[in-house]
Parts: C-alpha cells; structure tokens; sequence
C-alpha cells in the first residue's frame, strides 16, 4: 500500500516498523511530527522530554536497557542535546539509538541554519540523508541496523524540506525486535577517564569499519548518465540535481559520514569534471577535497539558504554546459514569468488576535524597558508595531543575558530591564538561568509568558499542562512553586489582559532591587474559546490611532474611525482598555 | 498519464487552509497512480504570514519545491499574495484567484496600504485568469472556512482529474462532520467554471 506521506511521519512510520519501543523528543519545527505520529502507533512509548537533552538521554538509557530507542529534535536542539551526543558516541549502544536531526536552512522557523552533519563527523557517528519520504523511511529502519551492527548512535539528518514534503511511501509491517538482554558493562557505559581512554579507541575502530561499510552499501550509488560530467550529492539537493541536469552522472550519497574515500575516488577518475552539490556547509566537498582529489562546488552554489534546481543550474549550468548544453534542463533556464513592478506590503507573521503575549509587550514597550527575550511565539514582540525586545539568542538564554547585562551596567540598568520567556520555553532551558540570578545576587525581574502550551510548534503538552504526549494526566507541575524553590521570593501571577493591574506589577517589580518573577497567565487565544466581542462606536472614536499599537490583526483604521474585524475578535478588550475616548464596547446581547 | 509533471503553487495567508487543500490534491493525483510531491512550510511561518505549498505530480517528480517561472498554476487564496507568488507562474500558465483581501498587519497599522487595482494588474500581465468569490461560496455551502475547497474545485475543472478521486481525497481528508460542508464548496467552485 502506498501512501502521500510527510517526511517525518515517514520518519516515525520506519521507527515503528524497525520495532522502536521508545521514542521522545522536545517539539521544534522542522522534526514535531515525528514524535507526535509516533505517539498514535500501538507498541511505542513516545514522550515530550522536558528538553532534547533529556529526550536524548531517555532514548539512550532505553537503548542501553535493551529496546531500539529514537530521539528527535531540530538542528538548534542537537547543540542542547550535544554533551549527552559527544559521550554516548564512546559508549556505544545495546539495542539501536537513532538521532533524528531536522535542519532548517533558510531559518523558516530558527533562529540560525546550522548544518548538522558537522555533528555527526564531530562525534564520529554514521550520518544518514535521505531525499524523500520513501528514503527517509527506508534510512530509518537502516539506521536501527547499523546502529546495531556498529555499536553506535546514527545520525538521521532531514533539513525542512525533506521533514515538511509529502511524497509516496510504500508501508510495510512492524518487525517483532525482542529486547536485547541488559547486562552491566561499566567499562562501556561509566566513562571514568580510565574507561573513555579505552572507548576511544573503539570509537576509531568503529570509524575504520564504518568507512569500509560505507564503500558497498546500496545507500550509496552512482546514477551514470554523461560519462564527461559527474555530480555528488545527497539528501534534497540529489532531487534538484536531477531535475536541474538530467543527463549528468550523479553519485548519490545516503551515507554522507563516513565517506566512501574509493567510490568517490572512482567516480571522479570516471568523469571528466566534477561538482559537489550540498546546501550549507562544504561537509562533502571539503573532505573529498582534502583528499587530493579535484571537485568544485561551493564557488559556484552558494553557502547560505536553501537550493531549488534553478539554484543549481544557475551555479553549475554554465560550467556544465561548456562540455554539453544538453545535459540542463533548458525549461530552468529562462524565466517567463509575468512580472508586477510594484512594492506589495509584507506580511510577516503576527501575534494572533486575542494572543495574550501581546498586553505585555505594549507595556513592555510603553514603559521603555530593555528586554532580554527568548524563544516562541512571543519572540514576535521584536517586530512593528510592539518593538519590544532587545535579543533573542536561543532556549532559555533570556536570564542569562539579563543577569550579564546587569553585571555589565550595575543595578540601575536592572531598574530598565526585564527577562522574558514562555512557559515550556522556561521549563525546558530558563530554570537554570532563573538560579543563577538567585546564585548571583541579579536583581532583574522575569516574565513568565504562561499561555498553557507550547504554542509555536503547534500546542505540544509541557510539565506544566498536565498531559503527556499521549495526552494521558500527569503530574501538573506548578511554576509558582518552582520558581519559588530555585530560590526567588517576590513572585506574581497577573492576567496578561488586565493592563492596569500587569503594568502596576511590571512597574513595582522592576523598580525593586530584588529578583522577581511575574508570570503572566492566560491560555493560548488559539486554545481558548474567545470572551466575547468588541466594537468602535464610530462617533466616540477620535481618529488618534493609538489602539493599532497593539498590532491586532482585528483591528484597523478606514480613515476616519477604528474599525474592528468582528470574525477574528475573540474579546480580549486590550484595545477597549487602551482607547483614550472610551470608544471601544463589548458587544452585549445575541451578537455577541 | 503526465509525462510533464503539472506543478500547482497555492499561496494565502496563514489560516486559510492551503495546507489541507495541498493535502486533498496531491491525494487526488495519488489516486491515479501519479508520483506525487508537497512541500509545505509549518512554524513561525504559519502565524498569519503569507503561506505557499508547492504540489507536484506526474509519471516522475524529482524537486518538491516549484522552480520560479515554471508553475503551471498559481491558486490564491489571496489577492495581494497572487501578487506575490507571481513570479512562480510560467508566462502561459493559468492564475486562479480569490477575490478577498486580507490586509497585512503592515497595512492594519498605516505604515503601508493596500495597493489598489490588484485584479486590473494581475489581468493585464496573465493571459489566462479565473476570479472567484471563493468568501461568498464558501459561506453558501456552509461556512467561511471552506474557501480552500471552493478554490480546489476551480482548479479541478483546469486538471485531467475525475470529479470522483476528488471527492474521495476531500472525504478522507476532512473531519466526517464537516464533510458535507467541504464537498458543497467544492461543487460550488466545480460549477463556477463553465
């Protein structure tokens, strides 16, 4: 049976069919759906770790306990998860420990595009591109394998357009893998000096293994087409190069570390000239060059964001057709496309209306106060008409640069300064930060962001919602609670659409030369069934403008008076509060 | 069968359905046996932003994303978003757009304006253009947020598709309780084409 299917629910789908028993992860875009489709499947337990450290480490203690385990992350969650990474690459596994990295190039949802197979070369483990959907089930279930068969975690590397692009999948039927017998090794598993020293020789002798390994696996082949042209590839970039130069040969790469030193090194000799085709960072090119051996690329394609074929051809194009025009795919060439000369008006992504983030950053930007940020829906408070947020660096580092600016400017920048962060955003990397401005002696004060979710990847359950991944009750861990036992004494709880009362707090906390922490909580306005309805009593309102400063996507302005879009009003009644001549009701009655 | 593989850019803003309607497609080209591709973006993107899926079918399809200049169709859900995703249509391919406008928040606040004449423009430069009232359609079958399914059935009027794979894809592919609701708009869009 076949069926269109997500890269990264193919992903799960070869989890499952390799027998994985346990599988966990923290949502990022691009790898969410891996463990949200792992966790329909029956056989599998699959967890929202509290972050990809820890989801790391669960799928590491499950493979060392026997089952064939699964982590995923996104690209950025690899660097959180890396110390477990770097050792787990020496201990080896028991039963197979597969990595799921999903890179993002060109930022779609990141805050850089990091190419991770810089990782696995990093930790000496085998990494794994596929190109479609098909492939990318198919390299799971190898994965488990030759996580097995070497003794090693294996890097399963997707970038956005691989995890996020549907295409045909053949499904096949689950294979029954028994647990594997666990038995105390701690001289494989403690890494005492002693042992690590000794690991580490493994780790190269793995690495011999692997390189020959990668010599006659079927993951690497060679499509031959024009003998005087040959490309290497892997992952997406394989489908822009056959599409972008259909009669070229091509050396498709599955298994990109190690590499294959003497098929490429035959490939080349076979050709006339050869290209290396890779997104991001030269990772191929730069060890096949290091060898001695000629390939161009990266000064033809470039290093930054994502291919398409025209990318490719633009690149190559030219030096492939000096040997043969025929070998382009000539429809890629010319762009007939109809043109408009004129400046359209962005639109970038907003705060949703009834977002309760949105109070808090129009007071954050009313009273002047410079905002460490961090990482969620609520990194939006950086863009027009709110501007409230000074820097944005990645999980959990919002408290850190707040505790460091103020050791920089001394407590009365602290009197202008907050910390900001989301609920599973705090969970998954703030408690440390939060400690560490108890530690410290840091004054600053600390938003919380509660909206209830995890709201950017698409309202994934977190410690404090009280729901697993399968959505199953759990312990609902209470922030006031933790944030007073990290150490903090002065701590707040305010309605985010109350903004008389949360700029009172804001303003009485920050001017205390104490830590503090606020939490502001209301659920996700894409969770929570709205409040009602407002509108603009047209002959009240005064033309001033001042409610578009919350930057709702119900609101504008016709030219005379505000205007609110009563579809997408969920009754927040911010603007109700902030309109100087009272022009703004809540609809009473049927309408509303 | 497509030995040229048919590409299909669908462009709105984030909410509209593009990503259900790119689902309902590719299932219905699927269905007759095409090699069949998707590239959807999800995240911060979808936060009310401008949205594209690409869909790709025919007997082989290599790229899941669609090349500039090379779309066969462009389906906006929007107008200033056709505008946008202009430059994926090929100089004869066929522009399918809804006749709504969504101001972007740029425009919601004054710091930019909606620019006016959009369809003239858009006429004037692509030969082969289909305006609908998807909004209006949409609420007569039922609800406001059947536009997607309006705008699918303008475009399956132009694909080689039978009426049936596609009301099976929408049938598989929507909530039974909104079923009736989907198939509606659809019909509605399938007869606005004569």
């Amino acid at each position: 049976m076949r069926e269109v299917m997500l890269g990264n629910h193919a992903v799960a789908r070869g989890a499952w069919e390799a027998g994985v028993r346990v599988a966990a992860a923290y949502p990022g875009t691009p790898s969410t759906e891996i463990i949200e489709a792992l966790a329909q499947y029956p056989d599998v337990y699959a967890e929202w770790s509290v972050n990809e450290k820890v989801a790391l480490e669960v799928a590491a203690g499950a493979a060392i306990a026997g089952a064939r385990a699964l982590a995923a992350m996104k690209h950025v969650g690899v660097n959180v998860a890396s110390d477990a990474l770097m050792t787990l690459a020496y201990t080896g596994i028991n039963a197979g420990l597969v990595l799921v990295s999903a890179d993002d190039p060109n930022l779609y949802s990141s805050q850089n595009e990091q190419d991770n197979r810089l990782y696995a070369r990093f930790a000496q483990i085998p990494c794994l591109e596929p190109a479609d959907s098909q492939e990318a089930k198919e390299m799971t279930k190898v994965a488990f394998a030759l996580s097995e068969a070497f003794d090693t975690p294996v890097m399963l590397r997707l970038t956005t357009r691989i995890a996020h692009s549907q295409s045909l999948v053949e499904l096949g039927e689950r294979e029954e893998v028994p647990l594997k017998p666990y038995t105390k090794a701690p001289s494989k598993y403690v890494m005492l000096p002693a042992f690590g020293r000794e690991r580490h020789k493994v780790v190269e002798e793995r690495r011999a293994k692997l390189s020959a390994y990668a010599e006659i696996t079927p993951l690497n082949r060679v499509e031959w087409g024009d003998r005087r042209v040959g490309v290497i590839t892997s992952g997406i970039s394989y489908q822009y190069v056959k599409e972008a130069l259909p009669g070229v040969s091509v050396l498709k790469l599955g298994l990109t570390y190690p590499l294959p030193k003497n098929l490429i090194r035959q490939f080349i000799a076979a050709v006339d000239v050869c290209f290396v085709v890779e997104e991001l960072e030269p990772f191929l090119e730069e060890q096949i060059s290091s060898w001695g051996l000629p390939v161009r690329g990266k000064e033809f394609l470039p290093r930054i964001g994502e291919f398409d074929p025209r990318v490719v051809v633009k690149g190559i194009g030219p030096k492939v057709a000096e040997v043969n025009p025929a070998l382009l795919n000539e429809s890629l060439l010319h762009d007939n496309s109809p043109s408009l000369n004129i400046t359209l008006p962005a639109r970038p992504p907003v705060m949703c209306p009834g977002c309760p983030h949105r109070g808090v950053f129009y007071i954050l930007r009313k009273l002047k106060l410079t905002v460490a940020g961090d990482i969620g829906c609520y990194t939006l408070g950086a863009s027009p008409p709110l501007n409230a947020m000074d820097t944005c660096i990645c999980m959990g580092a919002s408290m850190g640069v707040a505790l460091g600016m103020e050791k920089a400017r001394g407590q009365e920048f602290s009197r202008g300064l907050v910390a900001v962060i989301g609920d599973s955003t705090f969970l998954h990397a703030g408690m440390t930060g939060l400690l560490d401005i108890v530690y410290n002696q840091g004054t600053t004060t600390v938003i919380i962001l509660d909206n209830g979710t995890t709201a950017m990847t698409g309202h994934q359950d977190h410690p404090g919602t009280g729901y697993t991944a399968s959505r199953a009750l759990t312990t609902k861990i209470d922030l006031e609670q933790v944030v007073r036992g990290l150490g903090i004494r002065r701590v707040q709880v305010v309605d985010p659409y109350d903004l008389t009362r949360a700029q009172e707090v804001i303003s009485a906390e920050v001017a205390t030369p104490e830590p503090s922490v606020i939490i502001a909580r209301r659920l996700c306005a894409l969770l929570a069934k709205g409040t009602g309805k407002y509108r603009v009593v047209g002959m009240y309102c005064r033309s001033c403008q001042c409610c578009l400063d919350l930057g709702c996507p119900a609101l504008t302005f016709n030219g005379e008076e505000a205007v609110i879009d009563e579809i997408q009003c969920t009754g927040c009644g911010l603007c109700a509060q902030i309109c100087p001549a009272g022009a703004i009701e809540k609809v009473v009655g049927e309408n509303a | 069968m497509h030995d040229q593989v048919i590409s299909i850019l669908l462009t709105g803003v984030g909410g509209q359905g593009t990503v259900l309607a790119g689902r309902i497609l590719s299932r219905a080209a699927a269905s007759l046996g095409w090699d069949v591709k998707v590239a959807d973006l999800h995240g911060m993107a979808q936060r009310g932003g401008s949205v594209i899926t690409h869909v790709r079918f025919g007997t082989k399809v290599y790229s899941p994303v669609i090349t500039q200049g090379t779309a066969d169709y462009l389906v906006a859900f929007e107008k200033l978003e056709a505008c946008r995703c202009l430059p994926f249509l090929k100089g004869e391919g066929v522009l399918i757009v809804n006749d709504q406008e969504i101001p972007p928040l740029p425009v919601l606040t004054g710091a930019s304006s909606y620019p006016e004449g959009l369809l003239e423009m858009l006429r004037a430069r692509v030969k082969k253009v289909a305006i609908v009232d998807a909004l209006k359609k949409a609420k007569e079958a039922g609800s406001a947020k059947a536009v997607n399914m309006v705008l699918l059935g303008v475009l399956a009027r132009h694909l080689s598709i039978p009426r049936e794979c596609w009301e099976e894809a929408i049938s598989t592919s929507v909530k039974s309780e909104f079923r009736e609701i989907n198939l509606k708009a659809f019909t509605l869009g399938w007869e606005s084409i004569t």
